[in-house]
């Protein structure tokens, strides 16, 4: 079964369609890839699933539990999204870290906050405090980061923040990580570091939503490609499909671009 | 010189009392403006436009206006209107200028607080949101420290330029410095023609606002570590 389905998906921002009838899903342990020119819908498609935007018709379902339906107003209510949230991480493309946190502290907040909530925690506050500090430091150690933990963002590169910002998603556990353009923001030579740790996680099937205008790495890293063009799944399949053998003059049009270097 | 070493410790003690007087109106106008502006800040951002427009306008009128026009006003209308005045001897005039200063202080610091809240990039709320915090985790755990960080600089300006306005007060004949040193040119306590203390009223103006430049030097080096 899949473990993400998104059926018919709507969004407009005032008289502008953005998102027109999105339909699609992705299995455990793949990985998505999502390209298309400026504008196409990608990164609000990302928005919507982390319940930053609210689409305006449509259906989003994780492990067949139903996270969003436009037509059941009690899937939209700020407590309950604020729970199934969770079920997505989401780097960003400028980062967003916490600049008054060290990058262990950016790594920790949330799941501290989280752990507040619980029952116990005032019994085992030593205890829990401990467990949620050695599962940040062994993510950033995974992200290559194991010398940089009591750094604050403004003392990092900004590969270093993107591979902070990727730990702190990975510390909720999330059942999907989304990436919106995660190395749009950096220099070529800080891309690869990024770009090697989302490879990493590639390998060890971690289920990935990637918004990415790096067209090799799309190719290389996913499982599956969609193509977006003006609010539109213009065409999807696997890597080897979208890219060697595209049926869509706008896709070909597209990918022209990148090939001719 | 003589003469002025003979009056120098009955003008110091008057100088004394009303410079209490002086600081007395500066920290309750501090106490006072700094969580009304917080309150005026939220209101000209308020979503529902009649509000925001409404607090726009205020906080036109007494920016706009001269806090000695406001001061006049607030302390001869009530008695102008009803009669008799409200604000009745050296109390009534102390609550007087508390009134005017603490208002017109807040819609200058609203006006800060607005600059500073909305300078934070919406990127750290957005990444709050995504990482599961309620909108009060993110206020106080993530955007209220970078707020801060922000308004201390144009805050210490307004908080410097706070002490020497406190001196307007002397216009509805609060006794605080500036009026204590004046005293001694028309005649008080055997001593009269004496222009110095009235200069020398400056010296308590510099070493105060210097104690505090220093302090909130403090607080801002303080926040450094973060950018």
């Amino acid at each position: 079964m899949a473990i993400l389905e998104v059926e018919h998906l709507h969004k407009n921002f005032e008289r502008t369609e953005v998102l027109k009838d999105i339909s699609f899903s992705l299995e455990k342990g793949q990985v998505l890839s999502i390209i298309g020119s400026s504008g196409s819908g990608k990164t609000t498609l990302l928005r919507c699933l982390n319940f930053l935007e609210r689409p305006d018709k449509g259906v989003i379902r994780v492990n067949g539990e139903t996270l969003f339906d436009a037509e059941n107003p009690v899937t939209t209510q700020e407590a309950e999204i604020r729970r199934k949230r969770l079920h997505f991480g989401l780097v960003f493309q400028s980062f967003n870290l916490f600049p008054q946190y060290t990058a262990l502290g950016n790594v920790m907040l949330a799941k501290e906050l989280l752990a507040k909530a619980q029952p116990d925690y005032k019994a085992r506050k030593k205890e829990i405090h401990a467990e949620i500090e050695r599962e940040a430091k062994s993510l950033l150690d995974q992200m290559g980061l194991s010398d940089r933990m009591n750094n604050y963002p403004h003392q990092l590169s900004g590969g270093q923040c993107q591979r902070v910002a990727i730990a702190r998603a990975l510390a909720l556990k999330p059942v999907i990580l989304c990436f919106d353009e995660p190395t749009s923001a950096l220099d070529p030579e800080l891309t690869g570091e990024v770009l090697k740790v989302i490879r990493g996680l590639a390998d060890q099937e971690t289920t990935m939503i990637i918004v990415t205008h790096e067209m090799a790495f799309a190719r290389d890293v996913s499982s599956h490609v969609i193509f977006m063009d003006d609010g539109h799944i213009l065409e999807q399949g696997t890597p080897e499909r979208v890219f060697e053998h595209p049926e869509e003059e706008r896709t070909k049009q597209f990918l022209s671009r990148f090939t001719r270097g | 010189m003589e003469l002025i070493l003979e009056q120098f410790p009955i003008v110091i003690h008057s100088l004394n009392i009303g410079f209490i007087q002086t600081l007395k109106l500066f920290f309750v106008t501090l106490l006072g403006a700094v969580p009304l502006g917080l309150i005026i800040s939220f209101g000209s951002m308020s979503r529902f436009r009649p509000l925001s427009y409404l607090v726009k306008i205020i906080v036109w009128i007494i920016r706009g206006t001269p806090l000695m026009i406001q001061l006049l006003i607030i302390y001869y209308f009530p008695g102008l209107v009803f009669g008799n005045s409200i604000w009745i001897g050296e109390t009534g005039r102390f609550l007087a200028a508390a009134v005017a200063f603490i208002f017109n202080y807040a819609c200058y610091f609203s006006e800060i607080y607005r600059g500073g809240i909305q300078g934070v990039p919406r990127g750290q709320e957005e990444a709050g949101l995504v990482l599961g915090m309620t909108r009060s985790q993110i206020f106080f755990k993530v955007t209220l420290l970078q707020m801060i960080k922000r308004i201390v600089p144009p805050m210490s300006n307004e908080i410097i330029t706070l002490v020497k306005d406190t001196s307007l007060a002397r216009i509805i004949a609060l006794q605080e410095i500036i009026w204590a040193g004046q005293s001694f040119l028309k005649g008080s306590q055997g001593i009269s023609g004496a222009i110095w203390p009235l200069f020398f009223t400056a010296v308590y103006y510099l070493i105060f606002n210097g104690i505090l430049t220093v302090l909130l030097g403090g607080l801002e080096k303080k926040l450094d570590y973060f950018r």
